[in-house]
């Protein structure tokens, strides 16, 4: 296996003067929290249609699980039996193999590009179904009608919304500076399914979702000078939304989508935070300090805006009303806290945090103040919340490498997603989309 | 351990690809996504399979070059270093700055790109600022010498261009930098 990897090295690097686009494979690993993983079995999925079966749902459904980190399913070679449907199931099968919970399911072809994925998922010990349901896709919809399949098996099992069918966003980095190419990179949140936004010889940073999830924000240097962009994803097509003199940085989109909060230096050169009105290109600036005021991002209610500032020396999170008004420190614990973003229950900010001389990952509770460190590496940054809360993805090192990392808000369940070559670094998970 | 097999299958197929195809373009697929996101309009060419020529070819003739080194060994610096987390400039980079400052003075249709940057502790749009601050504490003491402010631009590229490789204090201090960048 070791000389395989090796010779996927040797050939990338070939490939890079074939062709101009080549993938970076992301690989997840789970790496903690699996000792409360349910025992499961999601049975191999019957195929009704012409020809081979187009795609292995039974695969990704239990991928898709076991990366949760809460489920654990059973190798299908283990299994006594394998039924398609809820008919078929010998409950007795399951439980001599202490399996919790199984899954039944086929897919069908319906018409010419027409399927559907139905499956059913039984409590074992009751012997009843929990859920049953028919999801229809097309042929190229297969991989995401699977994943909203495990979102709502998922759902069914925890009560909690699944994140199988939402996307990350991350920059990769490869080659040595000078001669550096960074990528905009958009994937599904199992690392599969790869596309390529932006291709550079010049710095990309600071992807951020449009609420929506069909647009993204981000920061290029493609002309020397930084510069904010909004690219929409299905076309392709983008928008240059800030090009004054100095900074363009730290894009942020407000809950309605109509506005970028970004951070400018103009000529004077001082980082403040501005609001951009992407429909009239109206610009309000909302501080106006000699410090360095940047990273912004909204309340869930739109209402604040949370920032790092180090008008009191050091960075440390602030928040000010978004039309204006009294700024208020929020992070008053160690030297250094920057980087804030607000988890979906609006009751934490997460910051990259100074803890004796490592950055890490820390959250702040928004009612008491308490900082709880969630990470252990020495240069970990640019945290970004799962869209249901329960976890955060973020960039860590892995010796020299720069890899992602997702941790959950307890801090009990981590996980690495690291890339073949190359850095990986700034992720960002998009919101739930809707079909 | 779950998606072992998957990925050694797939790497499997782009070795035998890559190393046996004759075509370049089949890489292609990944890009022509799904629902039809193209790459976007980065920056233009490919440059990374530059080529080396042979070592033996005879030399050209060479022609004059004007540069600011003419005008003491001290301009030929073109960069100063920081403190973490700070903009200030120390003595001896003050001196050294001062006679670039005198040199745009005495030569005001020279143009110069002052490039911040910062070392990669931290957060990345943070850094930006503080490698911003840098370029200019920078420009304040080439102004105060006479340079006119339309000889200058400045950059910050925060972590994103590193001097340095390496997680130490030794590579940061080197990536903790302004680098004065003369247009030609």
């Amino acid at each position: 296996m070791k000389v395989v990897t090796e010779k996927i090295k040797f050939c990338a690097v070939l490939f890079c003067l074939f062709a101009a686009v080549t993938n970076a494979e992301l690989r997840i690993k789970v790496i903690g929290g699996a000792e409360q993983a349910v025992p499961i079995a999601i049975v191999p999925f019957g195929w009704q249609g012409a020809g081979a079966k187009p795609f292995d749902v039974s695969q990704t459904l239990s991928n898709d699980l076991a990366n949760s980190g809460r489920f654990n399913p059973l190798p299908p070679d283990e299994m006594l039996e394998r039924p398609l449907t809820g008919r078929d199931i010998d409950f007795e099968d399951w439980r001599i193999l202490g399996i919790e919970v199984v899954i039944v399911g086929q897919l069908l072809q319906t018409g010419n590009d027409e399927y559907t994925i139905q499956f059913q998922l039984f409590d074992v010990f009751r012997g009843k179904q929990l859920l049953g349901y028919r999801q229809p896709s097309t042929g190229k919809q297969l991989r995401r009608a699977t994943h909203l399949v495990a979102d709502m098996i998922y759902q069914e099992l925890t009560g909690i919304r699944g994140i199988f069918s939402t996307r990350i966003a991350y920059i990769t980095v490869e080659g040595k500076p000078p001669d550096q190419r960074f990528r905009l990179i958009v994937a599904d949140a199992d690392g599969e399914n790869e596309r390529i936004l932006v291709d550079s010889n010049e710095p990309l940073m600071s992807p951020a979702w449009s609420p929506d999830g069909r647009k993204l924000a981000y920061v290029s240097f493609e002309k020397q000078q930084s510069e904010i962009y909004v690219q929409t994803l299905r076309s392709g097509a983008r928008k240059r939304v800030s090009s004054r003199a100095g900074v363009n940085g730290s894009p942020a989109w407000s809950p309605d989508g109509r506005k970028l909060a970004l951070t400018l230096s103009k000529t004077e050169g001082n980082l403040d935070i501005y609001i951009l009105d992407l429909q009239s290109q109206m610009l309000t600036r909302l501080t106006n300090r000699a410090s360095i005021d940047t990273e912004a991002t909204w309340s869930k209610d739109g209402n604040m805006i949370y920032f790092t500032s180090d008008r009191a020396g050091q960075p440390q999170i602030y928040r000010i009303p978004a039309r204006g008004g009294k700024v208020s420190r929020v992070s008053f614990e160690g030297t250094y806290n920057a980087r804030p973003r607000i988890s979906p229950s609006a009751e934490q900010v997460a910051v990259v945090h100074n803890d004796h001389g490592n950055y890490r990952i820390g959250l702040i509770g928004l009612d008491q103040g308490f900082m709880q460190v969630l990470t252990k590496g020495s240069l970990d940054e640019s945290p970004s919340f799962a869209p249901n809360g329960e976890s955060l993805i973020y960039a860590t090192r892995d010796r020299q490498q720069g890899v992602l990392a997702t941790v959950s808000v307890d801090g009990r369940t981590h996980r690495r997603i690291s890339v073949v070559r190359g850095d990986v670094r700034e992720p960002a998970w998009s919101p739930f989309v809707r079909n | 351990m779950f998606a072992c097999k998957q990925w050694l299958a797939i790497g499997l197929i782009v070795v035998l690809a890559g190393c046996g195809g004759s075509s370049g373009t089949m890489m292609d697929d990944g890009a022509a996504a799904e629902d039809g996101t193209v790459v976007g309009s980065g920056s233009g060419a490919d440059d990374s399979a530059s080529l080396s020529g042979t070592e033996d070819d005879e030399l050209l003739s060479g022609g004059a070059y004007e540069d600011p080194t003419a005008a003491g060994a001290a301009l030929e610096i073109r960069v100063v270093y920081f403190a973490f987390d700070k903009a200030d400039v120390d003595e001896a980079s003050r001196a050294l700055l001062v006679q670039h400052g005198d040199y745009l003075a005495e030569n005001s249709t020279r143009e110069i790109r002052l490039e911040g940057h910062a070392d990669e502790r931290g957060s990345r749009e943070y850094n930006i600022g503080l490698g911003e601050r840098r370029a200019q504490a920078v420009r304040q003491i080439l102004l105060l010498r006479g340079a006119s402010a339309a000889q200058f631009s400045t950059v910050s590229y925060g972590e994103e261009r590193p001097a340095a490789l390496g997680s130490d204090e030794k590579a940061w201090s080197l990536n903790r930098r302004v680098e004065l960048v003369y247009n030609p």
